[in-house]
């Protein structure tokens, strides 16, 4: 059986493969101020009346926070409401940041899990072995209902990382990489698997990231069996006990020369649309995000510091560091990051989802281009219909500030 | 069940950016959303759409983010039914949950704005009635059916709660 078999199966409560339609029960439910306010709209027109555990279902205002309008604020203000009134886990901003960095880093996720999110980037969690997919607020007000969700269970493709890396290519590039190979729908209606020896010796961090962007291939999941990383990271987090989830079987087996692969970029408007960074190296850009769920954590932001200090952002060009939670922020702090950064000249805001998704604190005007360490580049993703962006890792964000066009880490440092 | 509709065509790998772009999700008002459906495509999509229109695209429909939004602007703007190539998964269930018809055709229906569309649910069937051309639909699985009939996940949940 597959690692998504094992898991589902344990859900359903008998043995269950790839096809099946089944109804399984899950651990924890998910929601954001963008799809909760519709899940609550939708579980009172079930006509429910209360969620069936408090304990397994988190609200986090995470997309247009701090609230960036009326509505937005009457959006977290329902949520809220609704917290206070079923008992269900709330973070207010200030105490939590992105949901999909904030929940594994408090141990809310745990292997062996089953989650459901309504957020596409739910997949995240498959990087400690969570079985964790993306579903829509319907989905979401029927789970905080019953505590099931129907699925389909998947096959599993597995990718098996094998080389070892150059300078500066991190887990962005790996995923961006595969991505770029396989295509947007490469890996539709599957659970991505990512293993070999490239990815047990990557951190925590890197692999969250390669997890995070399993669904820019259409996957439903992006599995990683758990390791001693795993179990390090997990330390001091974890309040209950949890499998130890090996690799199991796989429908499908891609393997991937890690050793020729060099920082990537994808370009508008797809995330595949994938080059090597040397490639674009004549491409000048107005602005640069670092952060997001794909790569808003510590490791990311010290990535990104190290190419920064003691330099100067170009006159050129805005830079953006958004910490993904407070906690992040805090340690950024704590170490200096944020020192780095606002000398350097860029704008430290709070934890939010922000510009990735157009939404606030850092949209593009027309014709304006940026570079980002976040997850899409669909037409009009970080504002205007005419604007582009392109995907990349910190280190590659921080050079391309600096050059005032995209640019290899090695040209700075 | 056969329904007949207006013919208006989009590409492959349309994302739920484009459907309904982020500016707009404050809101989870259908007919407000509605007023912006596939604007993130093309600004003038919301004026070119009729009530009844049969929404016709290509592979990989409503790929990205979970947004039930998006099929909540589409069914808000009158759009009847979708047939696509393949859908993007969570697009995919969202419809099949909040009851907006969808039919998957893997060898594709060729149409062209305004063609004359007849979906054939029972016997699995799409066809262009300008165009003289028809296609297999996929068929779904006794459980989907059950939602389907249920008229999306809500009607499904009545059943359940009310035993």
């Amino acid at each position: 059986m597959t690692i998504a078999e094992r898991i589902i199966s344990s859900k359903v409560g008998k043995e269950v493969h790839s096809d099946e339609f089944v109804m399984a029960r899950v651990d924890l439910v998910l929601a954001n101020d963008i799809t909760a306010p519709l899940a609550i709209k939708e579980f009172q027109k079930m006509g429910a009346k209360k969620v069936f555990d408090g304990s397994k279902i988190v609200l986090v205002p995470d997309h247009y926070t701090p609230c960036k309008d009326v509505q937005s604020a009457e959006n977290v203000r329902l949520m809220r409401e609704f917290a206070r009134e079923q008992g269900v886990i709330f973070y207010e901003i200030g105490r939590g940041g992105i949901e999909h960095t904030l929940l594994p880093d408090e141990g809310l996720v745990l292997p062996g899990d089953l989650v459901v999110g309504a957020d596409s980037h739910t997949c995240t969690y498959g990087a400690i072995s969570s079985f964790a997919t993306g579903v829509g607020s319907t989905d979401a007000a029927f789970a905080m209902a019953f505590g099931e969700i129907w699925l389909r269970v998947p096959k599993t493709m597995r990718f098996i990382y094998y080389g070892v890396l150059q300078p500066f290519v991190e887990g962005k590039d790996l995923i961006l990489y595969t991505i770029g190979k396989i295509g947007v729908d490469g890996a539709r209606y599957k659970a991505m698997e990512f293993c070999g020896e490239v990815i047990s010796k990557l951190s925590m961090a890197d692999r969250f990231t390669m997890s995070n962007m399993a669904i820019e291939a259409g996957g439903k999941t992006g599995l990683i069996p758990v390791d001693q990383i795993t179990i390090d990271y997990l330390k001091g987090r974890a309040k209950r006990e949890y499998p130890i989830i090996e690799l199991g079987d796989a429908d499908e087996i891609v393997e991937i020369d890690c050793s020729q692969i060099e920082p990537q970029v994808a370009c508008p408007f797809s995330p595949a649309n994938v080059k090597p960074v040397k490639e674009l190296t004549h491409i000048r850009i107005d602005q640069v995000v670092i952060g997001s769920c794909t790569n808003g954590r510590l490791e990311d932001l010290r990535r990104a510091a190290r190419i920064l200090k003691g330099k100067k952002v170009h006159p050129d060009v805005r830079l953006i560091v958004i910490p993904a939670t407070q906690r992040i922020w805090e340690e950024s702090l704590k170490e200096g990051l944020l020192d780095i950064f606002s000398s350097a000249g860029a704008v430290v805001s709070p934890p939010t989802c922000g510009p990735c998704l157009g939404g606030h604190m850092g949209v593009l005007g027309k014709g304006e281009r940026a570079v980002a360490t976040t997850n899409r580049n669909f037409p009009g993703r970080m504002g205007h219909k005419d604007s582009e962006v392109y995907l990349a890792n910190p280190s590659v964000a921080a050079a391309s500030a600096i050059k005032g066009r995209i640019a290899h880490p090695e040209e700075v440092i | 069940m056969k329904i007949r509709g207006r013919a208006i065509t989009v590409g492959d790998n349309i994302d739920t950016d484009q459907i309904i772009p982020a500016v707009y999700l404050t809101s989870t008002d259908p007919a407000e959303l509605a007023k912006h459906c596939l604007e993130g495509y093309d600004e003038e999509f919301p004026s070119k759409i009729k009530e009844g229109d049969i929404l016709v695209a290509g592979e990989n429909f409503g790929c990205g983010s979970s947004r039930e939004h998006a099929p909540w602007a589409i069914k808000g703007a009158g759009i009847q039914c979708i047939i696509a190539k393949s859908f993007a998964r969570i697009f995919f269930r969202n419809a099949i949950n909040i009851g907006l018809p969808i039919v998957e055709c893997p060898e594709g229906l060729e149409a062209e704005d305004g063609d004359e569309i007849e979906v054939d649910f029972e016997e699995g069937k799409v066809r262009n009635i300008s165009k003289g051309k028809e296609c297999k639909t996929q068929s779904f699985p006794p459980f989907l059916q059950e939602i389907i009939d249920a008229g999306g996940l809500i009607g499904y949940a009545r059943r359940r709660l009310s035993g």
